[in-house]
């Protein structure tokens, strides 16, 4: 288990965004968080990913409680819905966090180039980045976090924007992530997608995880009346 | 003959004092403003929507109404008239640093605003430390700082209201002259020697172009394009 959240929540002012939410993120795993716009996905990764805390509830890290740590923080990193992208070069933007890691640049080159292969750029190295395609940015964006091999790589709806070609290329490379041995946690409105891609699913909605369990077993058999909703088109958005 | 005109020492002379004058009016403000603009930027305090319209309104300001106020108060009878900065160019430096500071200002504190959250949280999730991540948010805006120190310097080296009140459009040999660009070629307009005046305009258009190529350069090299 490399995360575990018990009882879970959080608030924005009196509206309550995550409702106990109790969840275990398994080690190797792709993880699909599906659900609709406005079921709290985005809050949930930004928890998982750090960035915020919950208002209750226990957060543990590979079986230890969370302190938000410098180095607890550093087995996670994020790829928002949309993409931010540092304004300079492709390489420098990839760079980034083994530099703040205090990556050698010898080691450091070495990784960048691992990491634009595996997001097909190699040849982008010398690009300004923010003047790449939307796609391209997700890929560089994508590339940037698995350069600093985390445990685990938490994408927002990591192809919302995106065009039919290119959603196939960026599944294509979280597959391969979790292939390098990476947890991959992914949201999407995308029912299908968590289909392809995921292992097991957690279906979200209005802040409570109303079912979860293997791909299979979910799309064929839901427990819930939601997800049958959500599954046959009903709660599409 | 144009090439002569603007070939000859006296108007050599006066584009030079007009860089020299405008650029350490952009050193100063720069000085001063870019702390009013980090604050702005990064804090949040009472009163400060109010102090970012301010800043947004005196970007218009304009430069006969700062002049006349700078006159009245460095004049020797006025409160500052002690300084002796009337009819110096230290005293065109700062006035005109007071005219562009509110273009840094605004320029450098919604640059930083832009990038605040989102870079800062991109930061930190690429495993920053919280201080790796404000100097990420700062290296982020700098292109704002620079732009602005290129705008403001434009609207300095250009004006005539603050140089001609506050400098005088001295012009003595082997004195302490006040005479730029823009005051120049005012006094020329009035005298009619029009050719004259183009040739300044020239030079003038010629520096604030080759300013702006520059600062584009600089631009490039520093977002690592090359
Ligand atoms: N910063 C915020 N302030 C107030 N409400 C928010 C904030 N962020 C999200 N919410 C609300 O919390 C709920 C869940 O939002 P979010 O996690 O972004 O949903 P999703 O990503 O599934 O579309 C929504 O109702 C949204 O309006
Ligand atoms: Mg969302």
């Amino acid at each position: 288990m490399i995360v575990r959240l018990e009882r879970i929540w959080k608030y924005f002012g009196s509206f309550p965004a995550l409702k106990d939410i109790n969840l275990d993120i398994r080690e190797g795993e792709i993880l699909s968080i599906i659900g609709s716009s406005g079921a709290g996905k985005t809050t949930l990764l930004r928890i998982i990913s750090m960035l915020d805390m919950p208002d209750k509830g226990v957060y543990y890290l590979k079986g230890k409680e969370n302190t938000y740590s410098i180095e607890q923080r550093r087995s996670v990193t994020m790829v928002f819905q949309k993409p931010v992208i540092f304004n300079t070069s492709v390489y420098k933007n990839i760079e980034f966090g083994l530099k703040v890691r205090g990556v050698e640049n010898g080691e450091a080159r070495k990784r960048v180039k691992e990491a634009l292969s595996m997001v097909g750029l190699e040849d982008y190295a010398k690009r300004r980045a923010k003047t790449l395609s939307g796609g391209e940015q997700q890929r560089v964006a994508i590339a940037r976090a698995v350069a600093v091999k985390p445990e685990l790589i938490v994408l927002d709806e990591p192809t919302a924007n995106l065009d039919p070609q290119n959603i196939k290329v960026i599944e294509d490379i979280i597959k391969k992530m979790a292939e390098q041995g990476i947890t991959v946690v992914f949201s999407t409105h995308n029912m299908f997608q968590a289909k392809r891609i995921a292992e097991r699913v957690v279906h979200l909605h209005e802040g409570k995880i109303v079912e979860v369990g293997n791909v299979k077993k979910i799309f064929e058999n839901p427990s819930s009346e939601v997800t049958k909703k959500f599954l046959s088109g009903e709660l599409f958005y | 003959m144009l090439i002569d005109i603007i070939t000859s020492e006296e108007v050599l002379e006066i584009a030079l004092r007009s860089i020299k004058v405008s650029g350490i009016a952009t050193l100063l403000a720069l000085g001063y403003s870019i702390p009013v603009a980090m604050a702005i930027g990064f804090f949040r305090f009472p009163g400060r929507d109010y102090l970012k319209s301010f800043f947004n309104a005196m970007i218009g300001v304009p430069t006969v109404v700062l002049g006349l106020i700078l006159y009245l108060m460095l004049a020797p009878n006025g409160i500052l008239g002690r300084l002796g900065l009337l009819y110096t160019e230290m005293g065109i430096s700062i006035g005109q640093s007071l005219l562009i500071s509110p273009i840094i200002v605004s320029f450098v504190s919604n640059s930083i605003e832009a990038v605040e959250k989102e870079i800062r949280e991109l930061a930190l999730t690429l495993g920053a430390t919280d201080f790796q991540a404000s100097i990420a948010m700062i290296k982020e805006a700098s292109s704002g700082v620079l732009l602005s120190a290129i705008a403001a310097f434009n609207r300095a080296i250009a004006e005539l209201g603050i140089a001609l009140m506050i400098g005088g459009n001295i012009f003595v040999r082997g004195g302490q002259n006040t005479r730029v660009l823009t005051t120049a070629m005012q006094m020329y307009v009035s005298r009619g020697e029009i050719e004259i005046a183009i040739a300044l305009g020239l030079i003038l258009m010629a520096i604030v172009f080759i300013i702006s190529y520059l600062s584009n350069t600089v631009h490039t090299y520093l977002r690592g394009e090359t």
